[in-house]
């Protein structure tokens, strides 16, 4: 496992379009103490997700990149563009849906999602339309007249979804967009960003708690812990590298079995009576374990891949990280 | 209106200029300001003085009038400087209960609310925010003050005739710039009021607090330490000193205390009024200060350290 984000200057980083977010030696420091550190690499994914324990620095890092806070030491760049220096550029690129609960009160939603637009730089009456769209899209069509005071919480939540996205923004932070709703409204939210990085038309970055959510919407991680980034990597290609990891229920003479598993060179360890850990060796198919099975006169009753779930990757992550970018 | 295309997709039509973004601010704000029924008859009475001094400047012309009253008004209120200068009184004080009514919510209600990452994710800085919070006052107080005050001026010079006009164009620039200094101090304070004092009320009170508490407490130390220059702290006396120097007619005035013991005169006190100059630079520094205050609070989030 790679638990380094690409470098910028890693062989595996060129040749391929630019970087959506290039971290720079980021550090970012209040009142003297370290919130960030020397955050290095290039994220690349259509949908990015931002992991890590509380304080890690998560809000932080999204915070900085928005230009809430300046960076005390190196940069960042969006879409390539620096974010010390084309600040205003960068935020006409992007949306953002803050944690906490963000409106403008006394104002009927479709109102404040307009008001919004317009502050982003559409006309008004671009904005206006975007604004009725925005509310549709997220499914609050049928309330967009009400005042965002008086919506519920999944309500808020929408409302500052369609205010991240009303103008059409080319990359999108979603600082937990799924804290205080019910399941249902959960996977309407998660449907919902799927969708958004389905269309290609935008990507997104999502800080969560929540490892099923960022599972369920995110093909890339990165994990934050004590400010330093731990882990980077790809999920899909994470857990492709880990099939090879086989567990298998046998019936049979499994001591045979076992003895000629060294003989195809494969590692073993014997989990129970009729269970084995096998990790294949480059070259060696499943097929060669049905022979060499077969020839022990050994059943395989099951044979599972073990992936590695985001749940392993982050568990790692908070062992071994020691802030290793 | 595409409604039911429910797909996300990017915009690609033209934008608005970044220049007149901050002006957004007050144009969605007024819609919340003018529901107040009792803003909106305030600012429709806040016309009745442009309209009664427009009156006055026709009376001076209009001879069959004149002859029906059988009052000499040219005489008893000629239009002069002290004319505008009443006129830039009355109306400075009618903007400052208007700024009452329509400032001190305006900062702390996105505070509250926690609006303002909203604001300052988008290509809006900090600046651009206050600047459009504070036009919500200024356009307001401009319509009151100084847009009438300017068009009393051309109606004195159409009826008095041009040649008037080019005579005392220093008085317009005084309608003008007097009303503009007042809007700018009321503005940026009502900003900050609101950004530090979070409750309505409380911020309408701390308000008319630094108005008038501040006048009071300039003469009680005036008295106490048998000066003058506690007058620099009164808000009041500081504009007012403003709007006479502009117009003209400010005077440097000083009084005499003695202080007698059996008859005797044993203590002769001096006190004369800080200068002009006192006057612009207090009110700089406030304005200064102002600004320094609005800079610690209007942040996307506050960093605690």
């Amino acid at each position: 496992m790679d638990y380094a984000a690409a470098a910028p200057n890693d062989p595996k980083s060129h040749g391929s379009a630019p970087g959506v977010i290039t971290l720079d030696n980021l550090s970012v420091r209040f009142g003297g103490r370290p919130i960030l550190q020397e955050l290095r690499g290039e994220l690349r994914g259509r949908a990015i997700g931002l992991l890590g324990p509380n304080g890690a620095g998560k809000t932080t890092l999204i915070h900085t990149l928005l230009g809430f806070h300046p960076p005390s030491s190196g940069t960042a760049r969006i879409f390539d563009r620096d974010i010390r220096g084309d600040a205003n550029q960068i935020k006409s690129l992007i949306g953002y849906m803050p944690e906490r609960d963000s409106f403008i009160s006394k104002m009927s939603c479709v109102h404040f999602v307009r008001f919004m637009a317009e502050l982003s730089g559409l006309p008004p009456a671009a904005a206006l339309e975007r604004a009725h769209e925005a509310l549709f899209f997220v499914g609050l069509g049928e309330a967009r007249y009400r005042n965002v005071d008086t919506f519920s919480l999944g309500m808020k939540q929408l409302a500052k979804l369609a205010q991240a996205i009303v103008h059409g923004p080319k990359l999108i932070f979603l600082d937990e967009p799924t804290n205080g709703l019910d399941p249902p409204a959960r996977q309407r939210m998660i449907k919902m960003i799927r969708e958004i990085r389905d269309s290609g038309q935008a990507h997104i970055v999502l800080s969560s708690h929540l490892l099923r959510d960022v599972e369920e919407c995110c093909e890339e991680i990165l994990i934050l812990k004590e400010g330093r980034l731990v882990v980077y990597c790809n999920l899909e290609e994470e857990r492709k590298a880990n099939k090879k990891f086989l567990m298998l229920e046998t019936r049979g003479d499994q001591k045979a079995f076992a003895a000629s598993l060294s003989t195809l060179g494969c590692e073993y360890a014997v989990t129970g009576e009729h269970r084995l850990k096998v990790i294949l060796q480059d070259g060696t198919e499943i097929r060669d374990l049905y022979r060499l099975a077969s020839a022990a006169q050994m059943q395989i009753r099951r044979l599972t891949f073990k992936r590695d779930s985001l749940e392993d990757i982050f568990l790692k992550a908070m062992e071994n990280g020691h802030g290793g970018s | 209106m595409a409604v039911l295309e429910r797909t996300y997709k990017q915009y690609e039509g033209r934008l608005s200029t970044e220049w007149s973004r901050f002006l957004i601010i007050p144009r969605h704000a007024y819609r919340d300001v003018f529901r107040s029924k009792l803003f909106t008859a305030f600012f429709a009475l806040s016309f009745l003085c442009p309209l009664i001094f427009a009156i006055l400047i026709y009376l001076h012309y209009n001879a069959s009038a004149l002859g029906l009253m059988r009052l000499n008004v040219r005489e008893l209120l000629p239009i002069d400087a002290s004319f505008f200068e009443a006129y830039v009184v009355i109306q400075g004080v009618t903007g400052f209960f208007l700024t009452m009514l329509a400032g001190p919510q305006q900062v702390s209600r996105d505070l509250t609310n926690n609006a303002l990452p909203l604001y300052l994710c988008r290509p809006f800085s900090r600046s651009e925010y206050v600047v459009g919070k504070m036009s919500i006052v200024i356009i307001l107080l401009s319509a009151i003050t100084w847009a009438p005050g300017l068009l009393l001026f051309l109606f004195q010079g159409y009826l008095e005739g041009w040649s008037w006009s080019a005579e005392n164009i220093w008085m317009a620039s005084a309608i003008f710039l007097g009303s503009l200094v007042w809007i700018l101090v009321l503005a940026l304070m009502s900003q900050t009021i609101s950004a530090w004092v979070k409750w309505r009320v409380a911020a309408r009170a701390a308000l008319l607090g630094v108005f008038f508490v501040s006048s009071v407490f300039a003469g009680v130390v005036n008295q106490l330490f048998a000066t003058r220059w506690a007058n620099i702290i009164s808000l009041y006396n500081l504009i007012a000193n403003v709007w006479a120097g502009l117009f003209g007619l400010f005077v440097r005035r000083t009084s005499e205390i003695q202080e007698f013991r059996q008859g005797r005169v044993i203590r002769e006190v001096v006190m004369s009024e800080p200068p002009l100059w006192a006057s612009w630079f207090a009110l700089f520094l406030i304005c200064a200060f102002c600004l320094w205050l609005l800079s610690r609070k209007v942040k996307a989030y506050e960093v605690v350290k």
